[in-house]
């Protein structure tokens, strides 16, 4: 791909030096910059590039996609709509003249209006000068601790979809999808697609929450279709409500056996090889949050063009509400103009149906209580530091929890356990600090730049 | 196809496959926690870090990002490699 962007040959028998060396960063000019290559950031950086601003993308996968547009190894579907769907929103951004940085993790603000990245392939360092940022950072999966969560042959939903597009082979594998949002039907429809078999789904929304959110979706036909094409794909597996994991048991080999799962009024196990859960999705605020922009709850604040508090800097997707593909790519959309000084009125309509699909999100998939005492006193709550759910019990906040358990201390940051502490306990993790992820020594020691303009 | 080797034993998988999906479809964990547990991929998307593992003699690679390349060693990071 000729606007891919590649710094020279990989040396990939000095990759254990890089550890310790001082790589020589890189600098990177442009009139805006897009973090992220999801739908929300291609949909921004094709807009910005033909209005003709100098468009430089940063994304940490190795090909654009994001996680709904994720590149993957073939199915045994023949025909795969959202990869044509991706390459021709991929095509149509080179085409427009953007340049794409793969692999690479924005890592810190080193000063104002610059952004630092790191490339864990070869070690190279990336500063990256902007006019004007549009973050498109996209969400992660919320995850929450019951017993036997951390056993191989656990996943969260969409992790196990990431990784079977990434060549895990399922094929013939018994699986249990489990957790809430309208992520699991996806997800079980295309497990189904790499020949695995889903013997149930296990969604913790009620029956009468579902009905609802299905009867306000008559209004949006395309929704609705998309979620009977997926329901259709998985007919012969039994869709239960108000259902959620107990715990996941594994056998005398140490491998995944069955997992337990409750209704409320009684508990029982499913017997299976892999349990994938996932309960709905946490927006990736960090890097908004380390750039100032306020947000408001668990979301990025922005204006009517998508700009957050800080002039200048345009947010876009998942970050601002979790509302979905159609959403991300107006609000991608919306930013891209913005950030090339053009008006945005005519795409208002339908921004504001994606915050309203959002708010009908929010309200369907709400934990119920039941799922805050899942994990017993002996489960892992914070998987880097293994810290347990018992020490964390008698803590008043999150920061607290911190300081005495080392609980969100470890590489992840606290991206996995703090979500699950603010669902758990009501603790608030209001802080952000850079580098917002785990860097090697050496890349932030680097100084010394050659300067490439875009 | 691509040929590397997990944990001693020679594999090969399609172009594409990221090391985390080759290393679940060989059986092996991707690391040891720091009380002992074995762990594998849970998020599939580079926020976790569950996946970590030692790819071509560097621990603590991030290996549901990393594509699996020709001549690549990776073995299952042990207790020793703990923060």
């Amino acid at each position: 791909m000729s606007g891919t962007f590649n710094p020279g040959p990989l040396h990939s028998e000095s990759q254990a030096l890089n550890m310790f060396m001082k790589p020589q960063p890189i600098t990177q000019i442009a009139d805006v910059v897009v973090v992220g290559a999801g739908p929300a950031g291609i949909a921004a950086a094709t807009t910005a590039a033909r209005c003709g601003r100098s468009v430089l993308v940063i994304d940490d996968n190795p090909a654009p996609g994001g996680q709904i547009w994720r590149q993957g190894v073939p199915s045994l579907r023949k025909f795969d709509a959202e990869g044509v769907t991706r390459d021709r929103a991929v095509e149509r951004m080179l085409a427009a003249g953007v340049r794409v940085a793969s692999g690479c993790r924005v890592i810190d603000t080193p000063e104002r209006a610059t952004l630092r990245a790191y490339r864990e392939e070869d070690g190279a360092v990336l500063h990256v000068l902007y006019g004007r940022l549009i973050l498109a950072t996209g969400a992660r999966e919320r995850f929450l601790p019951f017993p036997g969560w951390t056993l191989p042959g656990v996943f969260g939903a969409g992790g196990l979809q990431a990784l079977v597009k990434g060549g895990y082979d399922v094929a013939g594998k018994r699986i249990v999808v489990a957790g809430t949002g309208p992520l699991l039907l996806a997800v079980a429809a295309h497990l189904r697609d790499y020949g695995a078999k889903v013997v149930t789904i296990a969604e913790q929304a009620s029956a009468a929450k579902l009905a609802l959110f299905s009867a306000a979706m008559l209004g949006n036909p395309a929704k609705l279709m998309q979620g009977a094409g997926y329901r259709g794909r998985v007919i012969g597996t039994p869709y239960l409500t108000g259902t959620w994991p107990a715990g996941a048991i594994a056998g005398d080999n140490g491998l995944l056996r069955a997992v337990k799962l409750n209704n409320g009024k009684r508990v029982w196990e499913e017997p299976c090889d892999i349990l994938a859960c996932g309960f709905h999705l946490v927006a990736n605020t960090e890097l908004p949050a380390l750039l100032g922009c306020e947000l408001s709850g668990d979301f990025v604040k922005v204006d009517a063009s998508q700009q957050t508090s800080q002039k200048g800097i345009y947010c876009a997707g998942e970050p601002t509400g979790i509302a979905g593909l159609d959403a991300a790519l107006v609000q991608g959309e919306i930013a891209g103009l913005a950030a090339a000084g053009q008006p945005t009125k005519h795409l208002e309509k339908r921004a504001a149906a994606g915050r309203k699909f959002a708010a009908g999100l929010a309200r369907t998939f709400a934990l119920r209580p039941e799922l805050r005492t899942m994990a017993a006193p002996d489960t892992v709550f914070c998987r880097c530091e293994d810290v347990q759910t018992a020490s964390l019990a008698g803590h008043h906040s999150w920061t607290e929890a911190k300081l005495q358990t080392r609980c969100g201390m470890g590489p992840c940051q606290g991206r996995i356990c703090g979500p699950a502490a603010e669902a758990v306990f009501g603790w608030k993790n209001a802080s952000v600090r850079q580098p917002i992820f785990p860097t090697p020594v050496g890349a932030l020691c680097s100084n010394d730049s050659i300067e490439e303009t875009v | 196809m691509v040929k590397l080797t997990i944990n001693g034993a020679a594999v090969e998988v399609p172009v594409g496959t990221r090391v985390a999906s080759a290393m679940l479809s060989a059986n092996a964990v991707c690391r040891t926690s720091i009380s002992g547990e074995p762990r594998t991929a849970l998020c599939g998307m580079g926020i976790c870090m569950e996946c970590r593992a030692v790819v071509n003699g560097v621990p603590q690679s991030k290996t549901c990002q990393l594509a699996c390349l020709p001549g690549m060693t990776v073995e299952t990071q042990g207790p020793e490699v703990q923060r």
